[in-house]
Parts: C-alpha cells; sequence; structure tokens
C-alpha cells in the first residue's frame, strides 16, 4: 500500500507538521504513520486537509489541536487537551485521554476508548465527544453546543454552567454541576445517542442506548439576576 | 457661600470622610438591589501616573535635535525573539483589544481603517474576528481568550500576531461580561451561544493550566502558523514582576502589561476600583523583571492602561517600554462622553437626552454595558451604530494617533533623540513622593528614588 511514515525518534517535529499542513497533491496517498512518538507534545497540531493519519504510541499535549478535516487514529494514550478546539474530522484514541480532551471543539468527532480526565469536553462549541469510559470532575464545563456522551461515570460538578451542549451520560455523575439537571431522554435522544455510538464505531456499535441518561442547562444562569444571591 | 448661610440658619453638616454621600449612595444602592454595580471604562479615582512625571530636556549637558528639521523615527518592531515575521509598526503606538460586541462593526472597521494609514495594528477581542476589522487593518493581532468564542485556525493563520490573554488591568482574575442587550443575532453565532442571554465568559483558560502548560500551549500555536508570527502575552497589572518573568519564561514574544486604569466593557465597580497596581508602578516592575532577566530587547514590553497624550506615550517609552496599546483614548477620540455626535451630513447631533435616559450625563458616562451608547460607539444597536461611521470614527481616530505620534517627536526631539525608543529613564524626574517610589524615577530636584538607598 502506498503510504508515508514517519519514526518520531529520528525525525524532528517540526518537519511532520510541517508536511501535513501542506494539502496533498491528486494522486498522492493521504495515509500517513507516525511511530514512535514518544509522548511528544502538539503532534499533528494544524491540519487543514484530509489526512489520515495513524500513531503507534503515546502522544503528550494538543495531539490534533485545531484538527479541520483531517482523521487522526491513536494507538496508546493522549496527554491534555486532545484535538482541542477542533474544527472538524475524526480524532480517534484507543487509550486514555488526559485533560481537557475536546476542550472548545466547534466541529468533529473525538472518540476516547478509555477515561478521559478532568474538563473533558470544557467550553465545547459544537463539536462531538464519545467516551468509552468514565471522565473526571468538570466535564463539560460552560459547554455551549455539541453533545458529550459518556458510557461510564463522571466526577462531580458534570455540566456546570452549561449553555446548549448535550450530555448523555451511561453511568453515574458525583454530582452535577451549577444550573445542570437531568431531564427524561426523549425518543429523538435514543435516535441521537445510537447514532453517535455508531459514528464512534468499534465496540461502541454494541452499547445499549437504553442505558443513557440525559443532563442539559436548566438555563437559570442566562440571565442576570438580582435575588441570585452570589449563586454565580 | 451655602455652607454659611446654611450654618446661620445653625444646621450641623459635618460630613463624614468613611461616611460621606458618595458611600452612603453606594450602601443604599446596595440595600436596594442586593446585587453590585455593572459598569464600563476603568479605574475612576485618582492615581499615581505619568503625569506625576516631567522630561528634564536637552540644554548645556545635552544636545536637542532641530524641532522642526531633523528626522526623528517612530518604526517599532515587536516579536523579534522567536517569530519568522515580526511586526513591523511605523508608530509605537498600537489600539487595544476591544471585541466586536463591546463596540459595534463600523467602529471596528473605523480603528482598522485609521491604525492601517498610521501603520500600526488593531487587535481582535472577546468574540472573535470580524470580517470588517480584517479586511482594514492591514496589521491585526487575533486574541485568544479565556472563552475561545469565535476562535478558530482560519482566522490564526489570517492575523499578523497571537495575543494570549491572561487578564486585563480593569479586572485581572476576571472573565469577560456582554450583557443580553448586546448579544444580537450576529454576535450570538459568533460566539455560539443563544441571542439575548446575559453572557460571562470564563475566567480561566480551557486547556492550560500554569506557566509550564502555557509554554507547550504556545508552541502548539507557533507549531500551527509554522512559527511564523510572533506570540504575544497580555496580563493584567498585579505580582507583573512575576508574571513578566512566567512570560518571558512561556515562550512570548512580546509582553503586554495593561495597568488598572484599562478599559472594559463591562465588569463590576468594585472590581475596577480595588483589583489590580496603578500602570505607572506595573511598567516600572515589568522592566526591572526584562532586564533582570537580560531581556530587554529580545522580548518587547507594550504597556496599556490609561495612555492619553503623546507625552504619556513618551513617558512610558522612557521608562523602558517599546509600545503602547491604547483603548479608552481611541473610544473618546471617537465620541465616547461627547455631548453631540454628526449625523451623515456632517451636522452635530445633540446627545444628551439619551445619557440622561441612561441616568448620566456626557463627560460622566461608564454605561458602555446597557449596549445604549449615546454616542454609538459601544452598541449593537442598529439604529444608534449609525452614530459613528467607519469613515468618520477612522479620521478622527487617524488625527488622535497622528497627534499623539507629533507629541511623542516633540519630546523626543527636545530631550536630543532621533528615535524615540532612545528616550530613557535619565531624561525623566518625578514630582510626587509616590511617582517617584512607584516608577523608580528621582524626586525632581534630588537624587532620591524611595526605596532605594
Ligand atoms: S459614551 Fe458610549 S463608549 Fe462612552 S462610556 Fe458612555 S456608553 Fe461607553
Amino acid at each position: 500500500m502506498d503510504r508515508v511514515s514517519f519514526d518520531l525518534a529520528t525525525t524532528p517535529l517540526r518537519e511532520i507538521n510541517a508536511f501535513l499542513h501542506r494539502a496533498p497533491a491528486e494522486t498522492e496517498s493521504r495515509t500517513v504513520i507516525l511511530d514512535r512518538p514518544g509522548g511528544v507534545h502538539n503532534l499533528a497540531v494544524g491540519m487543514a486537509h484530509d489526512w489520515r493519519v495513524t500513531v503507534h504510541g503515546h502522544v503528550g499535549y494538543y495531539a490534533a489541536g485545531m484538527n479541520q478535516t483531517a482523521e487522526m487514529e491513536i494507538f496508546g494514550n493522549a496527554g491534555t487537551g486532545l484535538a482541542e478546539n477542533m474544527m472538524s474530522g475524526r480524532v480517534v484514541v484507543h487509550g486514555f485521554a488526559s485533560n481537557a480532551a475536546g476542550a472548545s471543539a466547534h466541529g468533529g468527532l473525538l472518540v476516547i476508548g478509555g477515561d478521559a480526565g478532568l474538563r473533558c469536553g470544557i467550553s465545547l462549541k459544537g463539536g462531538d465527544i464519545v467516551v468509552g469510559g468514565s471522565v473526571g470532575s468538570f466535564s463539560g464545563f460552560m459547554a455551549q453546543a455539541g453533545r458529550l456522551l459518556v458510557c461510564g461515570d463522571a466526577g462531580d460538578a458534570l455540566g456546570d454552567s452549561l449553555y446548549e451542549t448535550v450530555i448523555y451520560l451511561g453511568g453515574h455523575a458525583r454530582s452535577l454541576g451549577a444550573d445542570a439537571r437531568e431531564e427524561p431522554m426523549t425518543e429523538p435522544d435514543y435516535q441521537e445517542v445510537e447514532s453517535l455510538l455508531a459514528r464512534a464505531g468499534g465496540n461502541f456499535c454494541t452499547v445499549d442506548p437504553g442505558r443513557f441518561r440525559k443532563i442539559v442547562s436548566a438555563r437559570s444562569l442566562y440571565h442576570w439576576n438580582a435575588n441570585a444571591n452570589q449563586e454565580y | 457661600m451655602e455652607k454659611t448661610a446654611d450654618a446661620s440658619r445653625n444646621l450641623s453638616l459635618e460630613e463624614s470622610w468613611g461616611y460621606d454621600r458618595k458611600t452612603m449612595d453606594y450602601i443604599r444602592h446596595a440595600a436596594a438591589h442586593g446585587l453590585y454595580e455593572i459598569r464600563g471604562l476603568g479605574a475612576k479615582r485618582k492615581l499615581p501616573h505619568f503625569d506625576d512625571l516631567v522630561f528634564l530636556g536637552a540644554s548645556m549637558s545635552r544636545y536637542p535635535l532641530e524641532g522642526y528639521r531633523e528626522r526623528c523615527s517612530t518604526r517599532t518592531v515587536l516579536g523579534t525573539r522567536f517569530a519568522r515575521k515580526p511586526v513591523e509598526l511605523e508608530i509605537p503606538v498600537t489600539i487595544a483589544g476591544m471585541s466586536f460586541g463591546a463596540l459595534s462593526a463600523n467602529v471596528k472597521e473605523a480603528l482598522g481603517k485609521a491604525a492601517t494609514a498610521m501603520g500600526t495594528s488593531t487587535t481582535t477581542g472577546d468574540g472573535g474576528m470580524t470580517r470588517e476589522e480584517r479586511n482594514a487593518s492591514k496589521i491585526l493581532v487575533y486574541q485568544c481568550l479565556p472563552s475561545r468564542y469565535g476562535f478558530n485556525p482560519e482566522d490564526l493563520r489570517r492575523a499578523d500576531a497571537i495575543e494570549m490573554v491572561i487578564g486585563q488591568g480593569a479586572k485581572p482574575g476576571g472573565g469577560g461580561m456582554l450583557l443580553g442587550q448586546k448579544v444580537n443575532p450576529r454576535v450570538a453565532r459568533m460566539r455560539t451561544l443563544p441571542e439575548g442571554i446575559d453572557q460571562r465568559s470564563a475566567s480561566r483558560h480551557p486547556d492550560w493550566t500554569g506557566p509550564d502548560d502555557l509554554a507547550i500551549k504556545i508552541r502548539e500555536l507557533r507549531e500551527i502558523t509554522d512559527w511564523e508570527k510572533p506570540v504575544y502575552i497580555k496580563v493584567g497589572a498585579t505580582r507583573t514582576y512575576h508574571d513578566v518573568k512566567l512570560a518571558v519564561h512561556s515562550g512570548a514574544d512580546v509582553v503586554v502589561v495593561d495597568g488598572m486604569q484599562g478599559g472594559t466593557a463591562a465588569t463590576q465597580g468594585c472590581f475596577i476600583e480595588h483589583v489590580g497596581i496603578p500602570t505607572l508602578a506595573a511598567l516600572r516592575e515589568a522592566v526591572e523583571a526584562l532586564e533582570d532577566m537580560g531581556m530587554k530587547g529580545t522580548v518587547q514590553l507594550v504597556i496599556s492602561g490609561g495612555i492619553r497624550t503623546g507625552a504619556d506615550v513618551a513617558k512610558a517609552l522612557a521608562m523602558g517600554a517599546d509600545a503602547v496599546s491604547i483603548g479608552q483614548g481611541m473610544l473618546v477620540a471617537l465620541g465616547c462622553n461627547s455631548g453631540t455626535w454628526t449625523d451623515s451630513g456632517g451636522r452635530h447631533q445633540d446627545a444628551e437626552a439619551d445619557y440622561r435616559t441612561l441616568g448620566t450625563l456626557p463627560g460622566y458616562c461608564h454605561h458602555c454595558h446597557t449596549g445604549r451608547c449615546p454616542v454609538g460607539v459601544t452598541t449593537q444597536d442598529p439604529e444608534l451604530e449609525q452614530r459613528v461611521t467607519p469613515e468618520t470614527g477612522a479620521k478622527r481616530a487617524r488625527n488622535y494617533l497622528r497627534t499623539l505620534t507629533m507629541e511623542l517627536a516633540t519630546i523626543a526631539r527636545a530631550c536630543g533623540k532621533q528615535d524615540v525608543h532612545h528616550l530613557e529613564r535619565e531624561d525623566l524626574a518625578a514630582l510626587t513622593v509616590e511617582a517617584a517610589a512607584m516608577a523608580g524615577i528621582p524626586l525632581a530636584g534630588t537624587r532620591w528614588i524611595p526605596g532605594k538607598a
């Protein structure tokens, strides 16, 4: 098969990112293999073309940051800020993701096979995040749009100060954040969950949509309220 | 007179200093509403400032330049440390970050046009980059804020520099605020928020927490933009000496320090007046930090917060800033607090009734948060925003920038400098003990700097 591969142990990060910033030629293979990443930070950030990147090993902070269009699959764990501010495309990590995974993502799909750390989906702006394991505290903080689906549990203050993001939770949250509340699942919600799981692919296709609950904004912080007694 | 007349009627009129009428008004307001005051602009109280410094000028020991003939360079380069394309400015006066949302699209465009005509930069704000501003502004600094509203890689690549905003002088430690009346459909769309909500931005960045994370974050932004663009770090003035050191450690090309006189479109009044330190003190601390690290000249320093005149600019440069940034002054140039606005026929229209509706008068207004700016500067209202057109606004802003530049060059020549960046601390004297201590400049007529031997 026609493909390009880089060995991070011998190739500078700058060279790889510069390679991934240009548009592939018409006939060029889109597949890029990255070996021995060794936890490097800022790997494949700012991609804006339809590259399909596979990483064998662990990545550091901000992998696939601000991604547009490209797809990236990581066979390992990811550090803080995985796919932060993603605009479109698809990022899959088979292991764990650290803090702030998918922070402020405007679009695209982020799939985390294992657990995610604190603040998963913080300030989410339209992207979708599917987590196979559990998420840490303050996940979905001030999330504005898009969906956060968590198959496992959540830590404290899930969905604190939520705007219009919808959170689907398979397990239990230690606590909900200010202005977040559970609402009954509707038929369209089950369809959303099913389609998110299907888009995440792999083992997610076998997860039962029936076990999810829905957390949304109570919208009581949307307007300035003189009687709020410092609750915000 | 009045007092004597009253006294003759045997009234007791001994006002308390601690509980004066202003303080009692404040307490009654609090008691009535149970909510703090929200307002715009910056600190209103009197603070030690550039007014408390004077230039010594050339005479016997120094040789002046011919005021009207000899050239005095104002060229300024920012971002020489790491960026492949540093920002090259014709003048050391830049326009501070003010959001679309807080300001109208017309005003953003006017500022962009004025800056382009004068060879300087404008800065985006919370809420992202507008088409109008990008097209009008030849050099545009793109802010990366905690909210990340509208933040996207395309605008990042379109920018000429990136400013990581940690805080601002009016409210160090606080996030942005835009009340519902200003969140119209376009503003809401840009920020991915429902229309009309009272919007309170985050005060912490979502994906980094300390200076070590920030160093990685900055390298990410550099990687995304192929190391082309200068990265600024903006801090509100608090523990400035340490903050500047950490900003340098985090990999900044440029550090922007915003003193407590710096403005805002909306925040709590108690925040504006009681959090942060004056620009004068912050500037000295910042310069000291760069000098102690041997980074003066490698990392450029931009100071803001209450820069109003060419003399202020000159004093800031003499104290060690590479450039200044102006927000409120630009708004005033565009008509803020003026009693009139100019219609399309060039006629002045009285705005007093509109100030009265806001419960204030021209000269006292700080009501930017309401979105009902009587002169059309800080509004999203389709009617009010017509009170500043891009053309008239650009002309006034350009004239203001030109005046500042001429004043700056006048002072520099008088001090014998062929380049405004050659102004130095030795050219200054302080008029008050407070200013001498904060600025680290000897009290006039002495060699005394309080706190230094
Ligand atoms: S005149 Fe307009 S810009 Fe000036 S303080 Fe009042 S509302 Fe703000």
